[in-house]
């Protein structure tokens, strides 16, 4: 079954084509990798199936409902979250309330039942914490549970987002170059996490520059230059197809 | 923690009031701080929590203020009918407004709020056959509630105290929450916020009502305290004394807006000595806190704070394991 469908996606940023005619569709459960020089639309690409942007044109079928165009927190509704490039952590709060702050579609309790402290907002606190709790405990944080994430050093921030957008419970997790800026033990760490996440039947769509881990991990490859799918197929068919080759390495290698 | 604070200031607030019922200083200047307080801490679940500026809160203030001024001269009516009127008008009117003005960042947010408050203002100044025009609204009837009338200034200190608590409990609360995590994570990023399901601009716009109708709540009372009212109360200087007030103290804590308040509002009092240069004082002080403090002058004692229970947890921790 499919989980995701992009059709016909296109993105134009006055003139530039960031994106253009871009299809694609991966399978629910699977780990589906893109890769691509810097400026291939990558990033561009997560930002509109997340809804930070909208697509000038094409559509996106999630489980086949339409998301393309939708705000972001009605997409995150529907079972997507995302992490991101450039760290966006909350700095002020600890790991702990960041991952509860993920828990957020999982409440439902308003800003009155907040303010005057109902009793039914003080039981479903609990039952955040302890969802929130869990996703900690799933990516090996528990040491810094309690910690402000503005104490806390580079390779733990990059778990936490994963685990803040775990603990939303998503179907499918967009993970937006993971290892980047990592150290060969972290990349491994973050590697046996994306076979867990993907072991518990979340399908994980990912942007990465890591080779290695692209190679470990994907079930499928899909490789982008200039906003344009340049190949498609598993790691061991993209390692060698000659386009991909010539994008990252120039035509004459 | 926070819990322990905030009986330790409920208790000081009571002790003060049993110890000193005469004194001068904490019925009059006392008073004056409790109000700022309200305004301050209403103003720092949108400005510390959410990071969202108003630079024209002073007009949800003077809303109150006018309802409950308006209704007590021109209807004689009951207090409460002029409290309740301003509390809705304020919360109708900032949640109305809060989706087009919350889209806007940084200094095009300031700019928008700034021209709420100046609109506001400018109708208080206007509206002369209601307000009283600039010469204000005199003969406000004091508060009385089921026969029970506040008119000594001790009275006003209890009245006071109260609401400062019951303010402060709410905010602690917020903070404490789901709502309130929603709120901090749109301060420190809102596309993560989003992209995690918190509806932004929804929640913006609640937090601003709830801080539009509590800063209202505090005109009326205001009003009632005074029995006289003009528009220079409720101006734009009075909307960035309250946001000096937030940041001086600490954004984003509510003890931290509470001392902002407290201080910023003593502070002229404790400066007059130096008559002339009073307000070179004043702007030394906030300039020599901010460059030393630049988290407010509350920040230090938070980490105390904060240093002091992680000691404790990690001691609980290596308990457990050993």
């Amino acid at each position: 079954m499919q989980c995701l469908e992009v059709k016909g996606i296109e993105k134009v940023f006055g003139g530039l084509k960031a994106v253009s005619e871009l299809d694609f569709s991966v399978e629910a459960g699977s780990v589906y990798a893109v890769i691509g020089p810097n400026g291939a639309g990558k990033t561009t690409l997560f930002n509109m199936l997340s809804g930070a942007y909208i697509p000038t044109s094409g559509s996106i079928l999630f489980n086949g409902v339409e998301v393309a165009g939708l705000s972001p927190h009605k997409i995150a509704s529907f079972g997507i979250t995302r992490t991101f490039q450039n760290l966006q952590i909350f700095w002020n709060m600890t790991a702990l309330e960041n991952v509860m702050v993920g828990c957020h579609l999982k409440g439902s309790c308003g800003i009155f039942s907040a303010l005057f402290r109902l009793p039914r907002m003080m039981a479903e606190e609990k039952h955040l914490a302890a969802f929130a709790s869990e996703a900690i405990a799933f990516c090996n944080l528990n040491d810094w549970k309690h910690v402000k994430a503005n104490a806390m050093p580079y390779g733990i921030l990059k778990k936490l987002e994963i685990a803040r957008a775990l603990a939303a419970g998503p179907r499918l997790i967009l993970l937006d170059e993971p290892a980047a800026g990592l150290n060969d033990t972290e990349t491994a760490e973050i590697t046996g996490l994306i076979t867990q996440i993907s072991s518990q039947g979340v399908t994980v769509l990912l942007v990465e520059h890591h080779m290695g881990l692209v190679m470990t991990v994907a079930d499928r490859v899909l490789a982008l230059n200039y906003g344009e799918k340049i190949a498609e197929g598993t790691p061991h068919e993209i390692q060698n197809n000659r386009k991909v080759i010539e994008a990252y390495l120039g035509q004459n290698s | 923690m926070k819990r322990a604070v905030f009986f330790f200031s409920g208790g000081l607030l009571l002790a003060l009031g049993v110890c000193f019922p005469d004194n001068y200083y904490l019925t009059v200047t006392g008073v004056a701080i409790l109000f700022n307080a309200v305004l301050a801490i209403a103003l720092n679940m949108l400005l510390g929590f959410a990071g969202q500026i108003s630079l024209g809160h002073a007009a949800f203030f003077g809303i109150g203020a006018y309802s409950s001024g308006i209704s007590s001269v021109h209807f004689h009516a009951n207090p409460l009918v002029g409290i309740a009127c301003g509390v809705v008008f304020s919360a109708v009117l900032s949640y109305s407004i809060a989706r087009p003005i919350f889209r806007l960042k940084g200094h095009y947010l300031a700019m928008a709020t700034l021209g709420l408050g100046l609109i506001l203002n400018v109708l208080m100044v206007q509206a002369g056959k209601w307000t009283g025009g600039p010469d204000g609204l005199s003969g406000i009837s004091k508060l009385s509630v089921a026969g029970f009338e506040v008119n000594e200034d001790i009275t006003w200190y209890w009245l006071m105290s109260g609401f400062t608590v019951f303010t402060i409990w709410l905010s602690l609360n917020l903070e404490d929450s789901r709502t309130g995590r929603a709120l901090r994570a749109i301060h420190d990023s809102e596309v993560a916020a989003k992209s995690l399901g918190v509806d932004t601009s929804e929640a913006k716009a609640q937090v601003f009502m709830v801080s539009a109708a509590l800063s209202s709540l505090a005109g009326s009372l205001f009003a009632h305290e005074r029995g006289f009212i003009s528009p220079d109360s409720f101006s734009f200087f009075f909307s960035i004394e309250l946001v000096t007030m937030v940041i001086f103290g600490g954004m984003g804590s509510t003890y931290g807006a509470f001392i902002g308040a407290a201080l910023l509002t003593a502070l002229p009092e404790l400066l007059t000595k130096f008559e002339d240069l009073e307000v070179m004082f004043y702007g030394a002080i906030l300039m020599g806190t901010m460059i030393f403090m630049p988290n407010g002058i509350a920040a230090p004692f938070g980490t105390m704070a904060t240093k002091l229970c992680t000691k404790i947890l990690r001691r609980e921790v290596n308990d457990a394991m050993s």
